[in-house]
């Protein structure tokens, strides 16, 4: 096994390690969803009325319409939960270890980034498990379909919580990330209500949603798990993988930190 | 070359300097104490050593290789003991190690042989099942050390890494390392404490971004105590 290779095992193993320690992490992110899903859905499901749009081929349920957005928020949660321990790994010096080491930043970095995607897509399949012991399931090889769609979208808010991470200097900023980044980017995209929805009461909003890079993460899973395919989705999720990572590692790099900030 | 060799290197933090036109050489082999009170500069100069940060100007070579031009090269020769502890207390003793040694491309039998033999060194080998929160202070140092030896490192940084030990495990801890620059390891060892340095030592005082002075340390001070010599030339104003 070449030195690549086995740097990316051992940060993948690390972070599922650090995974398995903080089991109130992983309580947590699935109780989130599924709270949506058995309150939330069941409130709203009344209030909402949805028509037949592609994927769906027939009238669904709310729950059924937004399971692929709950999958989204998993992968939303757990990107800036990574962005969160990144921050606490360079206030506790172990950041310092990785960015040492002698093999490429980028792909440390890309190696994290694999990491903590793999675990944002064993947590969607834990979650995708219990909402079909409730009854909201889906059809059985869209389980499979689905894998490169949370994939995909899980390195893009990786990648954004790998960003966000260089820019932000303490932990006490954090609390700012909840506010100005999940909540606008999970409320303004299609997780929870279909963006004509949102046509129908605001043409700004609308427009804001369509651009929002999380609302085609979303349509990219909900049409996968359909087995159908989306490609004004996919390539939206992959620019804006590429646009993040790129920063990230921008970010990251030595000569960034010489701009007033100790390391 | 396989010492270190810094050249006319600068750095500030926004208008703030931080060093000034720094220039030090520690020939293989031997062990060099990085002298300076706090905020002198040392935690910055291990910063640019590291890469962690990048000066464009100045050079670093490190057993030979430029830090700039070749930084895998450099940086695979290059062992390092931060000053804030970087364990991960979760993890055992030698879990933390394989990660190291895995950041550094070396796993499976060939890592196993590299980890016994750097924590037999360190007399850490029968902790190496121990999970790291549950080791003391000087223990968890040890730790570091010996996993900063697993690459076989030809030069070993260590930014003052007896803060916050015991006597006893200060005097551990200095001994180990003035024996592993005897064994043939180049090392640059930052402190602010005068009673860790030999007078056979290497020397480099470093106070307010500017080294003040170099060589050993016997001739650094001529016949005064190294803690009267470094309180004088360190109380001069600029």
């Amino acid at each position: 096994m070449n030195r690549y290779a086995t740097s990316l095992l051992a940060i993948v193993k690390r972070e599922a390690l650090r995974f398995i320690h903080q089991r109130e992490r992983f309580i947590a992110a699935l109780v989130r969803p599924l709270v949506w899903l058995l309150v939330f859905a069941a409130g709203f499901r009344a209030a909402l009325g949805l028509s037949i749009i592609p994927p769906y081929q027939t009238y669904i349920t709310y729950e059924t319409y937004i399971v692929p957005g709950l999958c989204g928020m998993i992968l939303l949660f757990n990107g800036m939960q990574s962005s969160l321990s990144l921050v606490y790994d360079r206030e506790m010096g172990s950041m310092k270890l990785l960015l040492t080491s002698p093999l490429p930043r980028w792909w440390l970095l890309f190696s994290k980034l694999v990491g903590s995607t793999a675990i944002s897509v064993l947590q969607v399949y834990a979650f995708l498990a219990i909402a079909a012991v409730f009854g909201v399931s889906m059809p059985v090889p869209g389980y499979l379909a689905v894998l490169p769609a949370l994939i995909v979208g899980g390195i893009m808010l990786g990648a954004l919580g790998l960003l966000l991470s260089s820019f932000i200097s303490q932990l006490e900023n954090f609390a700012g990330v909840m506010n100005f980044v999940i909540f606008p980017m999970f409320f303004l995209s299609s997780a929870l209500y279909p963006l004509w929805k949102m046509a129908e009461s605001s043409q700004l909003l609308y427009t804001i949603c369509a651009l929002n890079p999380f609302t085609h993460a979303v349509e990219l899973i909900r049409f996968a798990l359909y087995l159908d395919f989306n490609g004004s989705a996919l390539i939206w999720t992959v620019l804006a993988a590429t646009v993040f990572t790129c920063a990230a590692l921008w970010g990251y790099k030595p000569s960034r930190t010489s701009e007033g900030r100790k390391p | 070359m396989n010492g270190l060799k810094v050249s006319e290197l600068s750095f500030s933090y926004g208008t703030k300097p931080a060093l000034e036109n720094v220039s030090l050489e520690v020939p293989a082999g031997r062990f060099c104490a990085l002298l300076g009170p706090n905020g002198a500069g040392k935690s910055t100069l291990f910063a640019l050593l590291t890469r962690l940060l990048s000066s464009p100007g100045g050079r670093i070579q490190i057993a030979g290789h430029d830090l700039t031009k070749t930084p895998g090269a450099a940086l695979s020769k290059l062992g390092i003991v931060f000053q804030q502890p970087t364990l991960d207390l979760d993890l055992s003793v030698r879990q933390n190690l394989s990660y190291f040694a895995a950041l550094h491309g070396i796993a499976g039998r060939d890592a196993t042989r590299r980890i016994d033999a750097a924590l037999d060194k360190l007399a850490m080998l029968e902790r190496a099942t121990e999970k790291a929160r549950n080791l003391n202070g000087g223990h968890r140092r040890r730790a570091e050390i010996a996993r900063a030896l697993i690459h076989d490192p030809a030069v070993l940084l260590l930014d003052e890494p007896t803060v916050g030990l015991d006597a006893a495990a200060r005097a551990s801890i200095t001994g180990h390392v003035h024996q592993l620059s005897k064994e043939g390891t180049t090392v640059l060892w930052a402190t602010h404490l005068t009673d860790e340095v030999g007078r056979d030592d290497q020397l480099v005082i470093l106070h307010q971004a500017r080294v003040l002075a170099q060589g050993r340390c016997e001739e650094v001070c001529g016949d005064a105590p190294l803690a009267d010599r470094f309180l004088t030339l360190t109380a001069q104003p600029r």
